[in-house]
């Protein structure tokens, strides 16, 4: 079974179990990588042709023009990260790659909200973003937009609060993480 | 002076004696600075035997290999040889041709995505953005190709940047930041796999391809003969260690030798070096090697406990590693009465399951016998290439490679059309060697319109082509798992190979009668320039033992 030499039919469960990924904790990877074009392709690439999901991914400048970061969380057990993170490593453009463990990392995300509301609505919605730290960036007669930052749960959590209003359309960046310490990530 | 003419004495700093190519608009440049430029340059009929050849010319002398093609057409043509090299770990440049700067991006006339293309393919690639860069480039292009896990690198030079004025200056260092193989291997680790190995009572050694791309085939020896391990090779490895031997169990792996499986299956410790547990190894994954602790030293930490957990795990290289380990497993000195047991469970194997097959009973060659006789009529002293395929099997288990970089082949990704344009590369790279492919009906005419660069160029390969009308492998799988329903497998008898051989001006042979064969071989052998020969075999022939795909090494058949 499985070997597509061999004549036995394969069954839709079975090449759905084939398929499948371990899931285990979320990984963030903070991935140092050269400036250079297509950079961001090879290590894409990389996810995509060994069969792994990116669930988010940013990318940005260092305090170094010569380096950026990309930050990327992926779902998965201890065992296919540890062959995702060595396959990256292979990357010729790839200079350092930390798993960030969850205690010991400021990770943070920015979401932009737009929900319907029009009057009464509106000083509930400015309410409840107010308990969330978000900001009110735009308001007009049919709709707010609102700033959240924070942790992935946190957006998450405000996204269920205003979702019974009307949301529109929801905006996220992806999470960008830190390690706590002195020590650079 | 231009940036095409720095390319040139960017090969010649880099020790390049020769470039497979075929020019086209895009890297006109390059091959007017061909002209004087002090570099041989092979014109091959299609880019990927230019592709191939600079592979078999890699893996024939261990140096970088390289390769050249235009954009477009010219580079999509590459596609397979550099997928080839990346499966392999085989040490080539390509260099590419682009179209001009400002028609990137505007699907111009023989435009592709050469770099996007290639992405998932090559160790590394390198975009010219500017003149200037190119000496580097291609400097490090060859750094990375050679070291850690050889593979593919490929420089795409768009056309009006390889024709402008640059300020060259010979570059003697490498900027590579996110490159560092690590080829030493770690004492620590070696000495645990010391004792482990010193314990053992059914070791084996398990080694592959990269035991021949670190050029550690003599510390392999030494450390096999250091006690009295076992030692069985991947078809890649084939070489690395000396057949015969008594201590050689044969290849591995699907078509392998019931001695090495078993030994495998029934092994406690397995001491796998440059190997990296591919399917045609392990078979099904959950019951191989059900009894054993692995040892596994690669140069690449990726392939480590990619597919088998390791229990030791050493990253470097197998010439590094085993200089170490040889050291510390004599200074524990083991008692090497202690495999007693151990190797009279193997010759049992050895003595009840030699490789063997039915002859026939007339003149019709069989085509083991026809491996055999080409081992006899070259002393087996050959470099042997092969396609992918029955025959490629039947070489592998009959053609007893004496030394390493002897047996050229394809083996990850199994590209047909392999053999001759490997041939032809491994007989520019070694002129005092003779180089045979064994080629099958199916696959040599896919690459066979370089018997015209070999003829043209008198590259004195022979060609011994394995002519059973069939897709020989595919043929048997539908013979065995496919209810023996034959469908579009029949090649007949078509082309006409002596006369084929003689349109591209080479010499043409048949040969048909297994009485004479070794002597016509010879002769062939002895004929000038290149030769091509239609050896007529038994039609209907299996490569056997075989594990069936997916199963255990147990469930050997044949």
């Amino acid at each position: 079974m499985g070997e597509p030499g061999t004549k036995a039919t394969l069954s839709l469960a079975e090449l759905e179990a084939a398929t499948s990924m371990r899931t285990g904790r979320k990984h963030v990877l903070s991935i140092l990588v050269e400036n250079k074009s297509g950079v961001l392709t090879r290590i894409a690439g990389l996810f995509a042709r060994r069969g792994f999901n990116i669930d988010t991914l940013t990318v940005g400048p260092t305090d170094d023009d010569q380096v950026s970061r990309v930050t990327l969380t992926v779902d998965g057990a201890l065992h296919p990260i540890d062959q995702v993170t060595k396959q990256l490593h292979k990357l010729i453009n790839v200079l350092k790659i930390r798993d960030l463990e969850p205690a010991d990392t400021v990770a943070r995300e920015l979401a932009l909200f737009k929900v319907a509301a029009d009057g009464v609505q509106r000083g509930e919605l400015m309410q409840i973003a107010e308990i969330f730290r978000g900001k009110v960036v735009d308001v007009t007669k049919r709709a707010v937009i609102i700033e959240v930052t924070g942790t992935t749960d946190k957006i998450e959590a405000f996204e269920g609060m205003v979702r019974p209003f009307g949301l529109i359309e929801m905006m996220r960046t992806g999470e960008i993480a830190i390690s706590r310490g002195r020590s650079e990530t | 002076m231009r940036a095409v003419d720095a390319v040139m004495e960017c090969l010649k700093a880099e020790g390049v004696d020769v470039v497979f190519g075929l020019p086209g608009g895009a890297n006109l440049p390059t091959y007017d600075a061909f002209v004087g430029g002090g570099i041989r340059h092979i014109l091959v009929r299609h880019e990927a035997g230019g592709g191939h050849a600079a592979e078999g010319y890699a893996k024939a002398t261990g140096k970088v290999g390289v390769a050249f093609a235009t954009s477009g057409p010219g580079a999509t043509n590459l596609i397979t040889p550099i997928c080839d090299a990346m499966m392999d770990s085989v040490p080539v440049v390509f260099i590419t041709g682009q179209v001009r700067t400002e028609l990137l991006g505007t699907d111009g006339f023989q435009e592709a995505d050469t770099i996007g293309i290639t992405m998932p393919v090559v160790k590394h690639s390198f975009m010219i953005q500017s003149p200037q860069e190119i000496p580097r480039a291609i400097h490090e292009a060859f750094h990375i190709a050679r070291t850690g896990r050889p593979g593919p690198v490929l420089v795409d030079i768009p056309m009006d940047l390889s024709r402008a004025e640059i300020d060259y200056e010979p570059v003697t260092d490498v900027h590579l930041p996110g490159y560092q193989p690590r080829v030493e291997g770690n004492q620590k680790q070696v000495r645990q796999a010391a004792k482990a190995l010193a314990a053992a009572q059914r070791p084996v050694i398990y080694a592959g391809g990269g035991v021949v791309n670190a050029n550690a085939s003599e510390g392999l020896i030494e450390f096999a003969t250091s006690d009295r391990f076992p030692v069985t090779c991947t078809l890649m490895g084939l070489g690395a260690f000396p057949a015969p031997h008594d201590q050689w169990l044969g290849m591995l792996g699907m078509h392998g030798t019931r001695a090495a499986n078993y030994a495998m299956d029934e092994a406690d410790l397995i001491c796998a070096i440059g190997a990296r547990f591919d399917d045609r190894i392990t078979g099904k994954l959950s019951e191989f090697a059900p009894r054993a602790k692995f040892i596994h030293i690669d140069v690449d930490p990726a392939e480590i406990s990619k597919n088998v957990p390791a229990h030791i795990p050493i990253v470097g290289d197998a010439k590094h590693v085993l200089a170490k380990l040889v050291i510390e497993y004599r200074a524990i000195g083991a008692d090497p009465a202690r495999l007693a047991a151990w190797w009279t469970r193997i010759e049992g194997w050895r003595e009840k399951y030699p490789l063997g097959y039915e002859d026939s009973p007339d003149a019709e060659i069989k085509p083991q016998f026809m491996v055999q006789a080409l081992h006899e009529a070259t002393g087996g002293q050959a470099i042997v290439t092969s396609d992918v395929g029955q025959h490629q099997m039947w070489a592998a288990q009959y053609y007893d490679f004496p030394a390493p970089r002897r047996w050229i082949n394809s083996g990850g990704l199994g590209t047909m059309g392999f053999g001759l344009p490997a041939a032809m590369g491994a007989a520019i790279g070694c002129p005092d060697q003779l180089v045979c492919c064994i080629a099958g009906d199916g696959s040599v005419q896919m690459n066979a319109q370089e018997l015209a660069t070999c003829a043209q160029n008198n590259i004195p390969i022979k060609v011994f082509i394995m002519n059973n009308g069939y897709l020989g492998m595919v043929r048997q799988w539908q013979e065995l798992f496919w209810d023996g329903k034959y469908s579009h497998v029949d090649t007949g008898e078509f082309p006409d190979y002596v006369k084929l051989a003689e349109a591209y001006g080479a010499t043409g042979l048949r040969f048909e009668d297994k009485a004479t064969l070794v002597e016509d071989m010879k002769r062939a052998i002895a004929t000038d320039g290149p030769v091509l020969v239609d050896v007529r075999v038994t039609r209907e022939e299996n490569t056997y033992p075989m594990i069936p795909a997916g199963q255990a090494a147990r469930e050997m058949v044949g």
